[in-house]
Formats: C-alpha cells, structure tokens, sequence
C-alpha cells in the first residue's frame, strides 16, 4: 500500500518536472545549496526579514478588507477595525508591530553586513539591491503611516512632503504633485493607499527575489569573510566547509523564528504601541489640517535620519540643504562596497582603527536615534556666555557633532580601512 | 533572399528607429497618468477665495479660517500688540521683506497688512508646514524677552506678530501673506487680489 502511495507521488513529481523545474530548483535553492557551516547569531536575520514580509502582506490584504481610503472613513474604519472586526485588533496590531519589528530586523540584518564585510565582492550587487530594499521599506512605512488618519499620521506626511519643496526650482510644483492637493488631503490619502498596497509591494517582491538570487549565485559569505568556494572536494565539487541549507540551516532559522516570535507576541499582547514608540499617542486623534500636535516626532526607526534632518542649519535661507543631508544619510551605505579598502572582509581580523570608527558610528546612530524623538531643547540650552556656542540648544549641537562622525565613517573610510593593522586571514572557516 | 548577406546598417537602423518611436510613445503615455497625479478640477475648485466676517474679533483676539485646507490667521492687533513690530529688528532674519514671495507687493510695509491693525496670515510654518501656535501675549511660557508672535512646536521656529521668522529658526523665511482684499468695512476676502492691486 505504502509503495503505491509513493510510486503515485514520484509519477507526479516526475510529470511536474518535465514540464517545471520544480525538483531543479528546490535543489539549487535549499537542499543543494551549500551555506558555510559557521553562521552564528547574526545569520538569523535574512530568513526572519522574509517571514516579517510574509507576515505584513497576509496581515495587510485582511487589513484592506475592512480599511477604507477615505479621507472621512479612514480614522472610522481603523477603530472600527479595533473594536467591531472579529480578530482585528489582533491583525491591526500584527502588522503596526510588524512595520516597526521589520525596521529591527532589517538593522540588525544589515549590521551583520557591516562587521563581516558581506557588501564586499563578489557581493555587491547584493548589497545595492539589500539598499533597494531599504529604501522601499521606508517607503512603504511612510506611506502605510497616513492611512490611520490620525493626527500624528496626517502633520508626518505633511512635513515629509514639504521636505521636497525646498529642491530648488522644482520643489514646490512637485510637492503639489505628490499630494494631488494644496495640502494633504483625501487625494493624497487615496494615492498613498495605492502606493502602500501595490506599488511598492510590488517592487519590494521583486528586489527581494532579486537580492536572493544574487546571493544564491555568488553563495554566503560568513563570520571569517573568506570564500568557501576556494577548498571543494575534488570529486563532488561541494566546498568543503559548505552544508546544505536544507535541512541544515532551515532547522537552525526555526530556532530563531521560535524566539523572534515569542519576542513578537509579547509585544502585540503587553505593549503594541511600546510607549508611543510604535503607535504615538497623538494618532488616535483624527488628523485636523488646522491644528499640529504640540510635538512631532516620527516613529523610531527614522529618527537617526531626522535628526541629521534638525541638525544641519538652513545655508542661503534654505531648507535643501538639510534635505541633502538626510537623503545622503540613507543612500550613502550604496557606496560601502567601493568605500572599504582593507584587504580583509570580517571584524574578526581588522584591526583596532576600524572597530573604534565602527563603534563610533554605532553610537552616533543610537544618540542620533535617540534625539530624533525628542523636542531639539530637550537638554535645555547652553549658557549665554559660552564659548561660541552660547544659547544655543544643547541637543542641537550634541546632534551636529554625531551627524559629523556619522558621515565621517564613511568619508574617511577610504582611509581608516587600509591603514588599519589587519591580522592574518586563515584559509578555512573557523568554528 | 535567404542568401542575401546581412545589412548590419540596415539591421542598427530599424533597431534605433523602433527604439524611439518606443520610448516617444511611453514617454507621451507617460503624461496621462503622470498629470492624474496632480490636483483634480474638484480640489483646484476647492482653492476658491473665501470670505470672512472681521467685525467680530476682539482687539487682541485671532481666528482662524480656512483657505485651500490650510489655516489662515486674521489678528487684530491692539495698540499694545502693534508696537511690538517695531524695535527688534536686528534679531529678525528677513526684517525688509526681501523675500517678496512671502507676501503680495500690497502687504510689503512695516505691518505686512493693508490694515495695520488687521494681520492676515497663512498658519502653516515656512520651515515643514507645520501649523505654528499662537503665543499672542508677551512673556508667559516663551521666555522673558518674548513679546508675542507665533511658536512652530515641531522644530521650534519663531515669528513675531507680523509672521516674521526671528533668527536662529529652522524656518528660513517669514510666514505667507495670501492674497487677500476687503469687500467692505467688514468682510474680507481671502484668496484674491483685488481687482485694482493686480
């Protein structure tokens, strides 16, 4: 009986397979594709940002089930979707904690990057569309924030969208065009639903398969940032120091999926709006065009962006400048793969000039983070009388300084990684 | 004809050829859907001037109406109030109105009204557009050498009575006059010239 049953299944993979590579493919993606036996920790973060995806997208097609792209039927529609939809409150808070536990996740996959030189080639191409990803998932963060239509919803798209006014000639006509209005508005509302929902969806799916089958071509780098590839059996061609990903690593991500859930639960059931850092108070007041909240801020994983935002001073009465600096602040990590020179990939053998830089960098994306959320006189003012900074607001100047070693990182990059002392490399992965 | 050699002119001709006439026609496909984009006739009906009742604000009272969905100010300013514009220019970026996009030529003089009691104004901040709250009366929670005038709570900008950016605000330039003439004595119409300024 059993033989039957399996004779049956293997008559139809076969039938498959000669019409879709089916077979060919679980191969060189999963149970074929070799994976360097010595990802530790940190490796867990590629597989959990594709289960978030995951996670926001189901959650996301429920969601549009009962939200309404209305300018006078949003707000409604979200409370009615807390408190009337059966589950809704559990599927709402799903995906708000999803955006913030995706910006997590993304941050900690792409730390990884940093400190084993996984931007390095033959990887670059990897890292450019892992930007891309990036990008698109501030995108779609930014656009899903003014679907509540909640006050803090309604004065962050406002104030995001007036930074394009201050490009210079082109500014203000694109800025209307953004918003399909004179402010924001239903129409702005409406568009920003298509966005959220489609569009950028759309985009993101492709980059990811894209970043994927980047990866899967040139293969993983690891902890030591040395290529496997180099030492393969003579016979079979498997690098030596490579395991299937299937059953290998697809076990060891369950762990991490195990624990990434527990953390996420706990957050959805205790604290789903994690003291305003997820959801701020102000967007449960309908958004009023009239009236700003008393203090805006936006939500966390933007903050470090903002606050370089706040710390450059307008040049020439204009704003631009301030723009640029943000805007640079995110796409400069493009750059990373042509801005390291040091001949060694992973932390683990650099040396100590770059881990200083690295940590450097770390802290000022932290204070940085930390201040973005804060009104800029948070920490009071300095003194009148002192030294050529006198009455001016202490976090402000704490922000320019952090804002300069944050670009310095990469500026001087160039510079740091091969003067750094570098230690010797081994041939094969360690343990 | 099979035998005829290939013309790899002929061949890099018809490919440029196709090639632009593609991109011609994606690009005027192109100016549909980008023009949907902008504002619709409905919203461009929206932005029609409103009139406003004045007669009603008390002296040292501001209300706020609404124009193209943005708040506009109308203050009117007592004695008192009205001699805070004078004094501390020094300490405001653009005390000249050299920046003349901020304000009609009609509303370029030391009041930036037609009526220097009257201050008419769009409440959006020239910094990110935020709406800036009215600190009207001196000192109280901006500080002693506040005189009265506006405070933008996002990023900290300052303006006087006028809507003039005091220096050291994000903002770079001093709150929009909106077009703006009176109908009569009492009624003021915001979102038009009148028809003798143009």
């Amino acid at each position: 009986m059993k033989n039957k049953v399996e004779k049956c299944m293997a008559g139809v993979l076969t039938w498959v397979d000669q019409r879709f590579p089916l077979t060919a493919n679980i191969k060189a993606h999963l149970t074929e594709y070799y994976a360097p036996k010595n990802f530790n920790f940190w490796y867990f973060f590629g597989s959990l940002a594709l289960l978030v995806l995951v996670l926001q997208i189901v959650t996301g097609i429920f969601l549009t089930m009962h939200y309404k792209p209305d300018a006078a039927l949003a707000f409604g529609s979200v409370e009615y979707i807390m408190r009337d939809v059966s589950w809704g409150w559990l599927i709402r808070y799903m995906h708000s904690t999803g955006a913030s536990m995706f910006f997590v996740v993304v941050y900690l996959h792409m730390f990884r990057g940093l400190i084993y030189g996984s931007y390095r080639a033959p990887r670059e191409l990897i890292w450019l569309f892992g930007v891309g990803i990036f990008l698109v998932l501030m995108g779609e963060a930014f656009f899903g924030y003014l679907l509540p239509w909640g006050q803090m919803s309604y004065w962050g798209a406002q104030v995001i969208i007036n930074l394009f006014t201050s490009i210079p000639f082109i500014g203000p006509d694109v800025s209307e065009w953004l918003r399909g209005d004179y402010v924001v508005s239903d129409a702005t509302l409406n568009r920003f639903f298509a966005f959220h929902v489609i569009a950028l969806p759309l985009v993101l799916l492709g980059l990811v398969v894209a970043h994927l089958i980047a990866l899967h071509e040139v293969g993983s780098n690891n902890p030591d940032g040395i290529e496997i590839k180099a030492y393969k059996d003579p016979k079979t061609h498997i690098p030596l120091d490579g395991i299937p990903f299937h059953p290998y690593y697809t076990v060891k991500d369950i762990v991490g999926v195990t624990v990434f859930l527990m953390v996420f639960s706990a957050i959805i059931f205790f604290a789903p709006e994690m003291s305003g850092y997820f959801l701020e108070a102000n967007n449960f007041i309908p958004a009023d065009p009239l009236q700003t909240p008393a203090h805006i801020a936006p939500v966390w994983y933007f903050t470090p962006y903002y606050s370089i935002l706040r710390a450059v001073p307008p040049i020439f009465n204009s704003q631009f400048p301030g723009v640029a600096a943000m805007g640079l602040s995110v796409m400069i990590f493009a750059l990373l793969p042509w801005l390291d020179r040091s001949p060694v990939k992973s932390i683990r053998y650099r040396g100590s000039l770059y881990k200083k830089w690295l940590a450097l960098f770390v802290v000022s994306f932290i204070v940085l983070g930390y201040l973005g959320t804060k009104p800029s006189n948070v920490w009071g003012v300095f003194d009148a009388s002192t030294w050529i900074v006198g009455g001016a607001d202490r976090a402000t100047i704490v922000a320019r300084i952090f804002t300069l070693t944050y670009f310095l990182f990469f500026i001087l990059m160039p510079w740091y990684t091969k003067k750094d002392k570098t230690k010797p490399v081994p041939e094969r992965v360690t343990a | 004809m099979a035998n005829q050699p290939v013309d790899r002119a002929k061949r890099r001709f018809l490919i440029a050829a196709t090639s632009a006439v593609g991109g011609v026609a994606v690009a005027a496909m192109a100016v549909p859907f980008v023009s949907s984009m902008l504002p619709s006739a409905r919203a461009r009906a929206a932005g029609a001037a409103v009139e406003v009742d004045i007669s009603k604000i008390e002296p040292g009272a501001m209300i706020t109406v609404e124009w193209r969905g943005k708040p506009v100010w109308i203050v009117n300013l007592t004695e008192s109030m009205s001699q805070t514009l004078s004094g501390q220019e020094d300490k405001l970026t653009d005390p000249n109105l050299d920046v003349t996009s901020q304000q009609p030529d009609y509303c370029k003089n030391a009041t930036r009204s037609i009526r220097p009691n009257l201050m008419v104004m769009e409440g959006i901040c020239t910094h990110l557009g935020c709406s800036p709250s009215p600190k009207l009366q001196p000192n109280g929670d901006m500080g002693d050498d506040w005189k009265g005038g506006f405070f933008c709570p996002c990023h900290g900008s300052k303006f006087d009575l006028a809507g003039r950016v005091f220096k050291g605000s994000p903002a770079p330039t001093n709150l929009v006059v909106p077009p703006h003439h009176y109908l009569s004595d009492a009624i003021l119409l915001v979102g038009e010239h009148s028809k003798e300024a143009v």
